[in-house]
């Protein structure tokens, strides 16, 4: 498969690779190097100019009012908006718009005008609750939230953990256990306002991610309307499963954004700094290293495209997906790694922006699914059906 | 060890041979006036010369005498900074006077429980 982008690709890319060098690294320059903020005003002007774009909300369907851009184009462009400080998490600082992983098409009617075309309209913001103390890699049995029937709705009783965002948040998609007799057959989403009576965010999980911040909630007889449910009944691991495949995609090109920009760091730093009288570009040490830099890029940047090509050509790509992921994420945290050894000292300094995506890579390594659940989904695929 | 959710370390005078003695290390600090209520959190970020040192340096020049600080050391420091303001908020009803004349945006809100459980390491 070819994957080099058609001009139209190409100045979409331009365009956002300018947007980045010009609008957002010369004010990060000015931000505390761990912040995921602009001021509010600097956000609404950028805003104003990817609208202006016609690139705000980019991950939203044409039929709820997004740009009509492809999914590969929408993973090349991910690439680029990575490529700054805080581009691992919140790429562009959000101006671009998008719903994450609250992508709740398959609301009803409903529930899209209360809380869709709110979010997709920036106006709401919403988490996504999935995981719990009692695990994230197998949530179907891990889950011990508890959804009980009471009144025309369910009251919520559990607690959850590692949940992005949720202070923050007017809503959030939660994931709770309705039939304990049926696994993942039993488990149902729920809708949960953020001001509902039982619903508590009880404290900030601290992570090596200083920003962009995890907590961890608890429902203590949250009751909530049968309104809330999203989809059906006992069919809530399929909007989880759903949500975690499609985001695998942007996930691993933001992995990819950031490597690029730490590569291209690298190679500019090894082409200036001498050490024992001669360019460290020179030293085949140095060399190889950026060529591993190169081949884990371009490994990861293939198998991610191709995960966006089966996506758009609405075909199945969960091994796709989860081949991404895993060589985004691996590849990615070992191309920052070797950034930061070319750079020396400086490589460790808050000065950079190494250190920070160092520390946020490795998260990449665990958060939605970790390497070996991805491992554990491609060898699926592998014993399932034997080699072509 | 671990961090507990609340700032409950003994205050010290905001004097300048106190300060001296800080580490310049990045983390948060809570100033608080001579009846211990808590006047402002802050945070010694990346950007601060000598971490928590030039904070509270410039705290001491900017109010003078008659202050009392607490810091506790965290690279962390952002996480943890909205943290002590949302349990503050949570605490009190109100974020401390110096950061209610200028909030940070988008802060969240937390329901910390007397009851929740003390976090891994966290003794009591
Ligand atoms: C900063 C951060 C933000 C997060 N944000 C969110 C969020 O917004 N919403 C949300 O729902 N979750 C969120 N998560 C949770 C994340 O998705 C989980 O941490 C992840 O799915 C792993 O679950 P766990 O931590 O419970 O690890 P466990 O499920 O306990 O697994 C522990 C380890 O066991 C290994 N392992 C697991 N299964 C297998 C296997 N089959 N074979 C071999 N080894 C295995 C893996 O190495 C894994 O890391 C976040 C996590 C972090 C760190």
């Amino acid at each position: 498969m070819d994957f080099e982008p058609n001009s139209e690709q190409q100045m979409l890319i331009d365009q956002v690779r300018r947007y980045v060098r010009e609008e957002i690294i010369p004010l990060e320059a000015k931000l505390d190097p761990d912040a995921s903020e602009l001021a509010p005003e600097d956000h609404a002007r950028l805003v104003e100019k990817t609208k202006a774009m016609g690139l705000f909300g980019i991950d939203i369907p044409k039929e709820f009012g997004g740009p009509d851009i492809d999914i590969v184009t929408r993973t090349l462009l991910a690439i680029e908006m990575a490529q700054h400080r805080a581009g691992l998490y919140v790429p562009c600082y959000g101006t671009f718009g998008g719903a994450g992983l609250a992508q709740i098409f398959e609301a009803n009617d409903d529930q899209k005008e209360r809380y869709l075309y709110p979010t997709l309209r920036g106006e709401k913001k919403a988490f996504f609750g999935l995981t719990e103390p009692s695990g994230g890699s197998d949530p179907a049995r891990a889950i011990q939230t508890k959804a009980e029937r009471k009144d025309n709705g369910w009251v919520l009783n559990g607690a959850k953990i590692f949940i992005s965002n949720a202070d923050r948040a007017q809503y959030g998609i939660v994931f709770a256990r309705t039939d304990a007799s049926k696994g993942r057959a039993g488990i149902t989403c729920f809708i949960v306002d953020s001001d509902t009576p039982g619903f508590h965010v009880r404290r900030v999980v601290h992570t090596l991610r200083s920003s962009h911040y995890a907590t961890e909630l608890e429902f203590k007889d949250c009751w909530v309307s049968d309104h809330q449910v999203l989809g059906e009944v006992n069919k809530g691991f399929a909007v989880a499963n759903d949500r975690l495949t499609r985001q695998r995609i942007p996930y691993a090109a933001g992995c990819i954004g950031v490597a690029i920009a730490a590569h291209e760091m690298a190679i500019e730093w090894a082409k200036i700094r001498t050490t024992f009288g001669e360019k460290l570009a020179n030293r085949q040490a140095v060399q190889w290293m950026l060529v591993d830099n190169e081949i884990d890029i371009r490994t990861a940047r293939h198998f991610t495209l191709e995960a966006a090509e089966k996506a758009r050509q609405g075909v199945p790509f969960r091994t796709e997906a989860a081949i991404a992921k895993l060589t985004a994420s691996e590849g990615g945290g070992r191309v920052v790694d070797r950034a930061m050894q070319i750079h020396g000292g400086m490589g460790m300094t808050k000065d950079l922006p190494l250190e920070r995506w160092y520390r946020e890579m490795r998260i990449r390594r665990v958060g939605e699914g970790p390497s070996e659940v991805q491992r554990m989904v491609i060898a699926r695929e592998i014993l399932g059906s034997s080699l072509r | 060890m671990s961090i507990r959710l609340r700032l409950d370390k003994p205050w010290r005078p905001l004097a300048a041979p106190e300060i001296a003695r800080l580490p310049g290390q990045l983390g948060v600090y809570q100033i608080a006036d001579a009846t211990g209520t808590i006047l402002f959190i802050g945070q010694a970020g990346a950007r601060s010369t000598f971490g928590l040192r030039s904070e509270l340096q410039r705290e001491l020049a900017e109010r003078g005498a008659g202050c009392q600080f607490r810091v506790e050391v965290n690279m962390q420091y952002r996480s943890r900074w909205f943290e002590l303001l949302m349990v503050h908020k949570a605490d009190h009803g109100a974020l401390p006077p110096d950061n209610a004349r200028n909030p940070p945006p988008n802060l969240g809100r937390l329901s910390p429980s007397s009851s929740s459980p003390p976090r891994r390491g966290e003794a009591g």
